[in-house]
């Protein structure tokens, strides 16, 4: 039991100021299951295996993973600016952590008098650690076991509204869509038909490579805007002169070929 | 012995509160919060093991039932503000302020 809490209570502890201190919320949230775990592993050593499969599934699996799955969502890599909007509320939170830590460790310092009575003549008594939980779960502690499925409805409820979102205009079916194309075509005179496809050269036919129109030029709507705008889209001209040579060539072993004949 | 517990948990609780106090990125102080709950959770567990009855690990599984529907909505809200913020930072929810 000791030598379980003097490896996990320092890990714990590393995980946790990890969560304070990394300035990527993805980071934290992995030094947060970091912290998780072994608080898993001290519950084990504590006589207490119900809570320890518990907290893995509930903290480390569903709690962290919504977490992730929100960071995820809302942009990993926006690092907190580091720039104070309080004035001086660094050192005031330190100051006020301080005082918190110190409250504590002094009430804990002689709080504890009796000799500990460990769980296992209670254990023994329930017959398992499952069964003695159940016991009071289903027993003494009845009725707020009901309030939490209350709650945890609620919760539900709650999220899925908070997270629902208003149409702000009807959605646009295959119909509006044509009804559409087919008046742009009437007022500015748009292709009404679909895009051109991507350029077709020897050495590259990927979706970046832009198409060539008849006189030279680029075909634009030939390439995703997007990938315009990251800058992969292929040099057209380039290919070109590439795909002129290849020709040339093989043009060549096919002369080669025929002369030999 | 169960000190060594209760000191591990009073320094978890304090770190929690740091960041909530420090941290202006809403899922991070969000997660510290959950740091605070966890604490409080270890030190529940200890005191039962300590007084050797069920009811500190009972009284565990409540706050966990709570910490989850917590976080339930309370990511739900950070979504939905930053859904018209696109923002998670603490202080650009200052609306009632402005």
């Amino acid at each position: 039991m000791n030598v379980v809490f003097w490896i996990c209570a320092p890990l714990m502890v590393l995980g946790a100021l990890g969560l304070v201190l990394f300035r990527k919320a993805v980071y934290s949230a992995l030094s947060m299951a970091l912290t998780m775990v072994n608080l898993a592993v001290l519950y084990a050593s504590l006589d207490a295996p119900f809570l320890f499969a518990i907290q893995i599934i509930v903290y480390t699996g569903a709690i962290l993973m919504l977490f992730l799955f929100v960071l995820m969502l809302v942009g990993v890599d926006t690092p907190d600016s580091i720039i104070e909007t309080i004035k001086g509320q660094r050192v005031l939170s330190a100051l006020g952590a301080l005082g918190l830590l110190g409250l504590l460790v002094f009430s804990i310092g002689g709080a504890v008098t009796a000799p500990a009575d460990t769980m296992e003549g209670a254990t023994v008594a329930a017959g398992g650690n499952v069964e003695g939980v159940a016991q009071l779960l289903f027993g003494r502690y009845v009725w707020a076991f009901e309030l939490t499925s209350a709650l945890l409805i609620t919760a539900a409820v709650g999220a899925m509204i908070l997270a629902h979102a208003q149409r702000t205009r009807p959605k646009l079916g295959q119909r509006e869509l044509a009804d559409a194309r087919m008046r742009a075509y009437a007022t500015s005179g748009a292709h009404p038909g679909s895009l051109p496809n991507s350029g077709v050269f020897a050495t590259s036919n990927s979706i970046a490579t832009p198409a060539l129109l008849p006189d030279g030029s680029i075909a634009q709507e030939s390439v995703s805007a997007t990938l315009t705008e990251r800058g992969a889209q292929l040099d057209s001209a380039q290919l070109k002169e590439l795909t002129a040579e290849t020709f040339a060539g093989a043009q060549r072993v096919s002369d080669e070929e025929e002369e030999e004949l | 012995m169960i000190e060594q517990y209760l000191y591990l948990a009073a320094i978890l609780f304090t770190i929690g509160a740091i960041g909530v106090m420090v941290r202006r990125n809403a899922l991070v102080a969000f997660m510290s919060v959950e740091l605070m709950l966890n604490a409080a959770n270890l030190a529940l567990v200890a005191f039962a093991w300590h007084h050797g009855s069920f009811d500190g690990q009972v009284a565990t599984f409540f706050v966990m039932v709570v910490a989850a529907a917590e976080v339930v909505v309370g990511l739900a809200i950070i979504v939905s503000i930053y859904k018209t913020r696109r923002s998670t930072s603490v202080d650009n929810a200052n609306l009632l302020n402005q």
